[in-house]
């Protein structure tokens, strides 16, 4: 069955994100990605679609998806530590950083885990 | 990438949710050494760290109750499909754990004489179902079982680890096998008794509530090990799924227990009221049914009076300013986060993949049709029949995951000798290195075809569904698993390979998902969550359990008169 609903149009913006690429904070480097959005979506949306349009080696940790509840997608966001789940795409150049103060495992992820729930 | 790693343990629980992590603690409590593994986090990866809502519990606090009237409504909502006994333990089993969490310091919300507060849910018959204010019900259950498992010696708990295949030996659990994340390295566990906590497969769909580790990797599991499934094809399509304006920071679940509590009114794209046209009550019934809600809605929009997005508006603007803001609390301030005002704007919602009724058949200690593999939580198909009751799911989790933990340990302490063999196990740790090393190929990563995946299951295998979309869909899954799987490109990346972990999300979630298309296909009536456009009544020829098996590379399914 097909779900006729009327045509709604809106504006499709971009974003240039700038992006921490690494194994730690000395071997790494930032690449810069476009990322075409609509006003509302968030950073996460972004680099979602990121990894399956564009670079799917991107390494982001994620679980719940825009709910904010799982707590996970913590990362430093022009400077400023966000839920990238819910800081919204903005049409201009943003910086993301993995989070300080955490070893990095790869990219914008950081081990956030105790010793023992780790091999 | 890295060496093997190599652990041992009496019971295994694969996935760490609400049952996964009720298990663990069951199973450690009847002596076993646990191993508590989650692809993602444990406590955090699942749904129930997301569900908001409610709990049914017939604990008699708000209401007179009892587990048999709780009972009799699951078993009415299950439209003749539930295992009355797997319902009867949930119903039973419930009103226990709640009491136990309330002593592992979950709040349940209470009232002024310290009675704790149940609500009526859609579809019960009394004030069943409980809660932790505000819309923070699965994350307070989260945080008491992680704190729970955390402090018990007798389980390990490994966060990151992925479980990719079951080994067996002759026909029972031997062990798993499954990927470090953090450093790609293949893991071999060796272990008399496996319980699959890996919750539902919603993510396959395009539109769901699910979290992003969600995509029946369990269903595959347990087929490409011999057990057998049951009602696959019945998948509950949440009524209320916010749809427009982009909302983020809430789940899009978040309508129904709002709506409930407050009475919003659901209209067309029109501004009229519509579910009177489906048999409810002028002025907008709270207590219509899931599978009948979704199917209004969707009527509704099939007939040409959707909202501008292809939904229905949910409006809250006939209530006061300032019932509104004490009903909602804190989470007023996420609507105006997002430009949401419900004082002057109605939102809109459509129906959206939320919760898997089938699943692993299991007898009454939650054993699968394999021995030594267990099955919990949303997993374990059968207490629900062919719709659930909201609230229903929780208690399911708890309550199953608590018994099969107890189940499982007296299993493996039956079950000393040891029935890992290396050898068994090569050819799984194999597939990972090898599936590792795909990096030079010009195939699609992954994430492409699961978004493929996504739209296709969206689009032809909803809740509405016809011989023609079913038959495409069936085919070209069966394509995916047996063709395209094999030409797909994995990033060059040494640790927390994301693409590697996807490969196998699709192996086995593809076959969860072509064992639902293929069951929908077959099930030719409409019941509950199940609805087909060719055969829109239901039919008492399926008043039957749709069982089914991988036979060599085939999924193949008989139907049985239900049995208690
Ligand atoms: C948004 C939302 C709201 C809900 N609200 C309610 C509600 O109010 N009331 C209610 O009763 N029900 C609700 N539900 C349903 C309910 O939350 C779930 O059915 C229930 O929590 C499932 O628990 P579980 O332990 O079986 O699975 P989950 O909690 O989903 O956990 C499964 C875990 O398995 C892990 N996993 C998956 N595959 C693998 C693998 N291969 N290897 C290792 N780990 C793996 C996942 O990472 C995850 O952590 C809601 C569901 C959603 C999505
Ligand atoms: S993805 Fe779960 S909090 Fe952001």
């Amino acid at each position: 069955m097909t779900i006729a609903g009327q045509e709604h149009t809106a504006a499709v913006k971009t974003a240039r994100l700038r992006i921490w690429r690494g194994t730690s904070r000395d071997n790494g480097r930032y690449q810069e990605y476009d990322v075409k959005f609509e006003d509302g979506d968030s950073v996460l949306d972004g680099l979602v679609r990121l990894r399956v349009d564009c670079d799917p080696s991107l390494a982001v940790r994620f679980s719940c998806f825009n709910a904010n509840v799982c707590k996970e997608c913590t990362m430093l966001i022009d400077g400023t530590v966000e839920y990238a789940c819910i800081a919204k795409l903005q049409p201009r150049l943003m910086q993301l950083d993995p989070l300080p103060n955490l070893p990095i495992v790869r990219d914008l992820v950081t081990d956030t885990l105790s010793r023992k729930e780790r091999f | 990438m890295s060496d093997e790693l190599a652990v041992e343990c009496d019971v295994l629980v694969v996935g760490g949710g609400g049952a996964g992590m009720f298990a663990a603690v069951a199973a450690a409590r009847n002596g076993a050494q646990v191993l508590l593994l989650d692809k993602n986090v444990v406590g955090r990866g699942g749904a129930t760290i997301m569900a908001q809502m409610t709990c049914a519990s017939a604990l008699g606090e708000s209401e007179p109750d009892n587990p048999q009237l709780h009972l009799e409504d699951t078993l009415s909502a299950g439209r003749g499909l539930c295992n009355e006994n797997l319902a009867a333990i949930l119903c039973e089993g419930s009103p226990e754990r709640i009491r136990e969490l309330a002593g592992w310091n979950v709040n349940w919300a209470r009232s002024e004489d310290g009675k704790i507060n149940q609500v009526k849910a859609p579809g019960h018959s009394r004030k069943r179902c409980v809660y932790v204010d505000f819309l923070s019900t699965g994350a307070a259950i989260c945080a008491a079982l992680r704190n729970k498992t955390s402090r018990d010696g007798k389980i390990r708990r490994l966060s990151n680890v992925t479980v990719t295949d079951l080994v067996l030996r002759d026909g029972e659990i031997a062990g798993a096998v499954g990927i470090d994340v953090p450093t790609s390295a293949p893991v071999k566990i060796k272990c008399p008794a496996v319980i699959l906590c890996t919750g539902g497969m919603t993510k396959m769909f395009q539109r769901t509530t699910a979290s992003n580790n969600l995509c029946g990797e369990g269903i595959g599991l347990a087929l490409r090990a011999g057990a057998r499934i049951i009602d696959i094809e019945f998948l509950q399509f949440y009524p209320n799924g916010h749809l427009a304006p982009r909302m983020v920071g809430l789940d899009p679940t978040t309508w129904e227990p709002t709506r409930v509590k407050l009475g919003g009114r659901l209209l067309n794209g029109k501004g009229e009221e519509f579910l009177h046209r489906y048999g409810e009550a002028e002025g907008g019934s709270y207590d219509t049914a899931r599978d009948i809600l979704t199917t209004a809605i969707y009527k509704e929009v099939e007939a040409g009076r959707g909202s501008p997005h292809g939904g229905v508006f949910l409006s809250f603007q006939h209530i006061d300013e300032q019932k509104l803001k004490d009903a909602l609390g804190p989470v007023i301030e996420i609507f105006e986060r997002n430009n949401i005002n419900l004082t002057r704007q109605a939102v809109e919602i459509f129906p959206i993949a939320h919760y898997q009724m089938g699943g692993v058949e299991v007898d009454s200690d939650l054993c699968s049709t394999v021995p030594g593999l267990y099955a919990a939580g949303e997993i374990a198909g059968g207490a629900n029949g062919a719709n659930r009751l909201s609230g229903n799911a929780l208690p399911e989790a708890m309550v199953f995951g608590e018994r099969a933990g107890a189940k499982a340990a007296q299993y493996s302490a039956r079950n000393t000798t040891s029935r890992w063999d290396d050898k068994l196990a090569q050819p799984h740790v194999d597939l990972i290195r090898q599936t590792a090393e795909r990096n030079s190929g010009d195939g699609p990563s992954p994430g492409r075809l699961m978004a493929e995946v996504k739209a296709l299951m969206w689009g032809k295998v909803g809740a509405f569904r016809n011989g023609a979309d079913l038959e495409t869909a069936r085919t070209r899954l069966r394509t995916m698993r047996q063709g395209d799987l094999d030409a797909l490109t994995i990033a060059p990346e040494p640790g927390f390979n994301t693409s590697l972990v996807e490969w196998f999300e699709l192996r086995n979630g593809l076959l969860a998902a072509e064992a639902l298309a293929s069951a929908a296909l077959t099930r030719e009536e409409s019941r509950g969550a199940h609805q087909r456009d060719d055969f829109p009544a239901a039919d008492d020829r399926f008043l039957a359990n749709q069982r089914m098996q991988l036979e060599g590379n085939d999924l193949v399914s008989e139907f049985r008169k239900v049995r208690a």
